[in-house]
């Protein structure tokens, strides 16, 4: 077991390594010179040669990948071109209110996610299955972009309840739990919580109908035990497996929130990301990007430890 | 010692009729009405596509600024007009032909390249084993999202770039699951029976290995396409897909975002086409997977 857990730490340590290549090498892949962005067409050529000495285009490329991995190492992910600002810390201001999104989201998500699946497990092939697995399915095919339009089209712009856009008069710097701020939280929130609903609710379907057709499940019934009793055992048995597909859903969100957050302006790492894109800002871009992979890396490291210390079946 | 009689009637077992394992799962997937009825759907949207100039009633590109964004029903155009006057109804017919290319060549793509590298990996086992999964798993280290708008926001956007990068994402998904089952294939008793009967690696990949594997794969990219219509349709959302002024039901929807405040209905409307199909897909891929686990 611990061998397995030693293993799988370091197994972390190519991924990441490759991660980072992949993100070094986005820049390549940009048509055009990546210095094209910060030049002036009529730069001479000393000016050109200065600024690829200066930025190190003009080293080759595995020593720059090098420098580049070192620098990110000691938390310098490069200066974005368009604000002239630290990328680590456009990513710091951007990643906790892309954090606080996906947080709500999953909350939500999960609740209804977790009490749909095991209401259609528990009542397999019934109407409330039927209506259950609809709800799911409606939510894993939902464009949910399109979601976030829909819902403001009723809620902001029929009914007035809620603001369509951004996080409040004064942005997110001064954030706050109360229903002023909360209120540009709430709709962003439930778009997207609306794939990991539905992802989770067929998820934990299939598990608690599997675990109810097994035979230990009529064994404690026959010996008496309660309805209460026997869903403990299922919720037990069921739960690695569900807390491995949430871990990743967590994931996914934090990493795919940019076409909500571009609905709804919301300022976190999806509308930077934008932003970057559009902007042809490649170390922004570079930065984000490997910030959000290396994160998801993490989060899979945590999702299988969690899964192999709390699941005594899992020997490898 | 009697004579048989001439009229003896004999009773004769009748004879079992043993049908091919894809007759049975096409019986068991017609008797399913909700996959049925989603591919009638998923058809009738490729053949009003491939048909949009006949079926259509204007030209999807024709602009009028006197009739700019006019309401659902209104005279002329049944479904109302864009943000520059243009039909809506023939721009949702002709936005199938781009949506759904770009919804399906990707999935049809990565099907090819993903079963290719899967089948050999698992079949070749050891080093290049490793060396096809262990590249894969770099790819999984990006969510699925992140991946497409990271190489359609560096590679610009464009019709031809969504679809490699589209194509990218969905081939470690594919390459896993037919890796997988590959691998569980490769160590039957019946592919060691056809090696030691002097089948080749290659006889025994398509005769044994494809077989078997084709069917899961091909399931698990259907299943795919309905996530594929979502990203395509979102990248070009974002306006990392297709250009303006194409009909494209992603692209309609960002141009129209604009407009929800004054004609909401329109604006809403070509989200619809993306869901219906989506939801269709996965419908489909539900039903296809119950007819095809025969064991029920």
């Amino acid at each position: 077991m611990l061998l397995y857990l030693l293993r799988r730490i370091f197994y972390v340590i190519p991924i990441a390594l490759a991660v980072s290549a992949v993100c070094f090498s986005l820049v390549f892949l940009a048509p055009g010179d990546p210095l094209s962005a910060v030049l002036p067409p009529d730069a001479t050529t000393e000016l050109i040669n200065k600024l690829k000495a200066d930025y190190g285009f003009d080293q080759p490329l595995p020593v720059q990948f090098g420098r580049w991995v070192t620098r990110a190492l000691h938390g310098d992910l490069g200066t974005s071109i368009a604000t002239g600002r630290p990328v680590n810390s456009e990513i710091g201001r951007a990643i906790v209110n892309t954090f606080m999104l996906a947080m709500c989201a999953c909350g939500i998500g999960f609740f209804f996610g977790l009490l749909f699946g095991i209401v259609a497990g528990y009542f397999q092939g019934r109407w409330l299955d039927k209506l259950m697995t609809s709800i799911a399915v409606t939510g894993v095919s939902m464009p949910h972009y399109w979601l976030g339009m829909v819902l403001v089209i009723i809620f902001s712009v029929l009914l007035d309840w809620l603001p369509a856009m951004g996080a409040g008069a004064s942005g997110s710097d001064d954030w706050m739990w109360d229903w002023e701020h909360m209120k540009y939280l709430v709709l962003p929130a439930v778009t997207l919580s609306f794939i990991p609903m539905g992802i989770v609710t067929r998820t934990v379907r299939a598990i608690v109908a599997e675990i109810l057709n097994q035979e230990f499940v009529q064994a404690l019934y026959a010996k008496g035990m309660s309805a209460f009793g026997v869903f403990r055992h299922v919720v037990k048995n069921a739960a690695p497996t569900a807390l491995a597909v949430m871990g990743i859903q967590l994931g996914y969100l934090l990493g795919g929130s940019i076409l909500v957050e571009t609905v709804f302006a919301w300022p976190g790492t999806g509308f930077l990301l934008n932003t970057a894109i559009f902007q042809r800002d490649l170390p922004l871009l570079q930065g984000t990007i490997l910030f959000l992979a290396l994160f998801f890396v993490l989060l899979n490291l945590i999702v299988d430890v969690a899964q192999g210390l709390f699941d005594p079946r899992i020997k490898r | 010692m009697s004579a048989i009689p001439a009229n003896l009637a004999v009773e004769v077992a009748p004879i079992a009729v043993s049908r091919g394992y894809w007759a049975t799962v096409f019986r068991r997937t017609l008797r399913d009405k909700v996959t049925v009825v989603c591919a009638l759907i998923l058809l009738a949207l490729v053949v009003i596509a491939i048909f949009a100039p006949w079926i259509a009633p204007a030209d999807p590109l024709a602009t009028s600024m006197l009739k700019r964004l006019a309401k659902v029903g209104s005279e002329g155009h049944l479904l109302g007009t864009d943000e520059l006057g243009r039909d809506l109804l023939s721009r949702l017919i002709y936005g199938g032909r781009l949506s759904l290319f770009i919804g399906i060549l990707p999935v049809v793509n990565a099907f090819i390249i993903g079963t290719a590298l899967g089948v050999t990996a698992g079949f070749a086992g050891g080093p290049v084993n490793t060396a096809i999964m262990r590249t894969m798993d770099v790819f999984f280290a990006f969510p699925s999202v992140l991946l497409a708008i990271a190489i359609s926001g560096v590679l610009g956007a464009g019709l031809f770039n969504s679809i490699v990068s589209l194509t990218i994402v969905f081939i470690p998904p594919i390459t896993r699951v037919a890796e997988s089952v590959t691998t569980q294939v490769r160590n039957l008793d019946y592919v060691d029976a056809a090696r030691a009967s002097g089948a080749n690696a290659l006889t025994i990949v398509r005769v044994h290995v494809l077989g078997n594997v084709l069917g899961p794969v091909f399931i698990y990219a259907t299943s795919l396409m309905s996530v594929c219509m979502i990203l395509a349709s979102g990248l070009s959302f974002l306006g990392l897909g297709t250009k303006p002024p194409a009909a494209e039901w992603g692209l309609m929807l960002n141009t129209l975002r604009t407009a929800i405040y004054t004609n909401p209905l329109v604006a809403a409307l070509p989200g619809v086409m993306i869901f219906v199909t989506s939801i269709c897909f996965n419908l489909m891929s539900d039903g296809l997977r119950q007819a095809m686990d025969i064991k029920q």
